[in-house]
């Protein structure tokens, strides 16, 4: 009988480092919600954190929350709650989820860290620069908690970031502030803002030059660690211990790297993710592809956390470049000559885009640029069907079949 | 007599037709079996293994190597290899079509574009999303609306003078159109040909086909007019294999027969 093969992976050992960094996180944020100080702000995962910790906020970001609810595999059960009070299964998969779980006065965090809810926000922040949706997803719980919601509302589809853009949102991230000050009763202090932008950036290159090891033949690490890794550059962006922690990641893989230690056993194929994870299949994707020899160690997901422009002499400014100039912000022709370079950088294969049901502003697949990119590269790719954290809108048997077929495909190539 | 040369065996587990083959080292095909798939996929295989072998007059020691594929590919005890169906369509369809092909299978469950390149390397492929329309199941759950046998809608369809047309995409809603339909007193036959039409439709969404196009799949073998509507609407012929149900059977017996190569 042909077997399916199991594959055991050498872990990172650095994971538990980051398990800690994000207990700590999130215990830190309990305790301030517990005792009414410091303040509590909710952001989203690319908004404004760095004014947000200049004021000396607490910051909570709802998308990795709901992230833990799809890891977990408690979306799919929550998600109906949201549809029935008329957020539409089409949606956000995190918002619903996210929502339907605070109706039922369920979080992950309970299992996980012995913390009753989430955290109640002084203020919640956006930016739309990812979607619409986050705002809506704001506004719901601002209603609820009866707290002031502010927003960032970015450009969408845009060709080339210009000074004009540049402009419009730097004003609008400095109209943050009087609002902030009034919640806060805290004068705002430019220089808590500088050291915020130089840790964020801190943060952000060594996330870089982690996702950047991957590059190495054979990678150290996949995509899917890099999902889990991947905690503190969006929660822990503007601190040091987000910094701290990295630097331990990064030694790891730079030495797993002279050892000439691959994340998977045998790599012998080197694959491109582009779209979002799909959360409750993290293990079993990445068991299947391994047991393809097949390794996904690079994404546009993962990269999305990457600020270079921040810079702290020029705060708000660089802040409105780092995000602005962000791959989902982008039209068609950047995303590509961004995904083009990516394909030549890491060396890749193959490409898989998610199309992610309920969320069409990280699913690339849908306006032809698998056919562009593929016509251009010669890189061939494959499109699967799931969603981010609505496990009703996947089949593991089309994904399993779709993915082995694919592997199949690049390996004729090679021997033809 | 008895046939004793190395055979070659594909057992195509689907999820509604457990399908095998035999070919013989002249890559003939001397026996096969297709059956419902039932639950016990593993037991099923074993029977059409067993059919096929009395077919092609040849004991299980015969066989030389065998490779499923499909759905049930790893329920297949005598299989030492599995490939995916997607490999092994394009596999048996260039086999019989040795030219640069698109390949278009509808099975019970699910529809796959294929194209392949002169040299039979794989271009691309494409499944359908995981709903059934546009595949066996939709046409299954047609009939069970219309009340009348799977096996009489191809006739049925070739009947119609004036086709009605099916909008929608879900197989639930289609069925109300058609009992819609049916209250204001459409033909049968003008129905089942709408039925037919939306099939299609379905599978051309899916992918841009190249010239040469191949038809294989349980509903092509069982529909020839689903087949004939087809050339009519891309405006040129269609190859369709002898057996079109097998060939995913007959690509799996090919990767039996290349791997029996490598090994000696
Ligand atoms: S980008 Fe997509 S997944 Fe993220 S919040 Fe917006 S809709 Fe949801």
């Amino acid at each position: 009988m042909p077997e399916e093969k199991k594959v055991v992976r050498k872990k990172i050992a650095a994971a538990a480092d980051l398990n800690n960094f994000m207990r700590d996180y999130y215990l830190e944020l309990d305790a301030a919600a517990q005792k009414g100080a410091p303040k509590i702000a909710w952001c989203t995962s690319v908004g404004p954190a760095e004014i947000l910790r200049a004021f000396g906020f607490q910051v909570y970001f709802p998308e990795t929350h709901s992230a833990m609810l799809g890891a977990t595999r408690m979306a799919t059960e929550f998600i109906p709650e949201a549809n029935a009070i008329g957020y539409s299964p089409d949606i956000c998969s995190y918002l619903t989820a996210d929502i339907g779980a605070f109706l039922k006065g369920v979080t992950p965090l309970e299992k996980a860290f012995n913390i009753k809810s989430v955290p109640k926000p002084d203020v919640l922040v956006f930016n739309t620069n990812q979607c619409r949706d986050v705002q809506d997803w704001f506004n719901w719980y601002g209603e609820k908690f009866d707290a002031p919601v502010l927003g960032v509302h970015t450009y969408r589809g845009v060709s080339e970031v210009t000074e004009k853009h540049i402009y419009s949102i730097a004003k609008q991230l400095e109209a943050l502030v009087p609002p902030l000050e009034k919640i806060t009763g805290r004068k705002f202090k430019l220089d808590d803002l500088k050291r915020a932008v130089a840790l964020s950036r801190e943060c952000s290159e060594l996330w870089k030059k982690i996702l950047d090891t991957a590059s190495a033949k054979p990678a150290p690490l996949t995509f899917f660690d890099g999902t889990t890794l991947m905690g503190p550059a969006v929660v822990g962006r503007g601190t040091q211990k987000a910094v701290d922690v990295y630097k331990i990641l990064l030694a790891e893989l730079e030495d797993r790297i002279k050892k000439g230690e691959g994340a998977i056993e045998n790599e012998k194929f080197r694959i491109y993710w582009d779209g979002m994870p799909v959360w409750g299949r993290l293990s079993t994707h990445s068991q299947l592809f391994a047991a393809l020899n097949a390794n996904v160690l690079a994404s546009t997901y993962c990269n999305s956390w990457i600020f270079s422009a921040l810079d702290p002499q020029d705060p708000f400014n660089s802040m409105a470049r780092a995000y602005t100039e962000l791959f989902i912000v982008r039209a068609d022709e950047a995303k590509e000559t961004y995904i083009k370079n990516m394909l030549a950088f890491f060396k890749v294969d193959g490409i898989i885009y998610h199309d992610a049901k309920t969320c069409p502003n990280n699913s690339n697949c849908r306006y032809g640029m698998p056919q562009r990119l593929e016509k251009q590269t010669g890189i061939p790719s494959l499109t699967i069907n799931g969603d981010l954290n609505d496990l009703r809108m996947i089949s593991d048997e089309q994904t399993k079949t779709n993915v082995e077929a694919f592997i199949e495909q690049l390996q004729e190539r090679r021997h033809a | 007599m008895l046939n004793t040369a190395p055979l070659y065996v594909g057992a195509d587990v689907g999820a509604s037709r457990t399908k095998v083959a035999i070919l013989d080292a002249s890559k003939t095909l001397v026996g096969y079996a297709v059956l419902k798939s039932g639950t016990d996929f593993t037991a099923t295989a074993r029977q059409c293994l067993m059919q096929s072998l009395q077919m092609a007059g040849a004991l299980e020691s015969a066989v030389a190597n065998a490779v499923s594929t499909g759905y049930g590919r790893h329920n297949v005890d005598f299989a030492r290899d599995s490939r995916t169906e997607i490999g092994c369509h394009g596999g048996g369809c260039y086999h019989y079509f040795p030219v640069a092909i698109s390949i278009i299978d509808i099975g019970g469950q699910d529809n796959k574009v294929i194209k392949l390149d002169e040299a039979g390397r794989r271009i691309s492929f494409k499944m359908n999303r995981k709903c059934a329309a546009g595949t066996g199941a939709f046409l299954e759950e047609m009939s069970a609306r219309l009340d009348i046998p799977l096996e009489g809608m191809n006739d049925l369809a070739a009947q119609s003078t004036d086709m009605v047309k099916l909008g929608s995409f879900c197989t639930v809603f289609s069925a109300t159109e058609v009992l819609e339909n049916i209250r204001h007193g459409k033909k049968i036959e003008d129905i089942v040909k709408g039925v037919f039409f939306s099939v299609i439709r379905r599978v051309l969404e899916m992918d841009s086909l190249s010239q040469n196009v191949v038809m294989t799949g349980g509903v092509v073998a069982h529909n020839p007019h689903l087949v004939q509507m087809m050339e009519e609407l891309i405006g040129r012929p269609i190859r369709v294999p002898e057996k079109p149900q097998l060939t995913g059977a007959i690509g799996a017996a090919l990767y039996a027969m290349n791997a029996a190569d490598e090994r000696d």
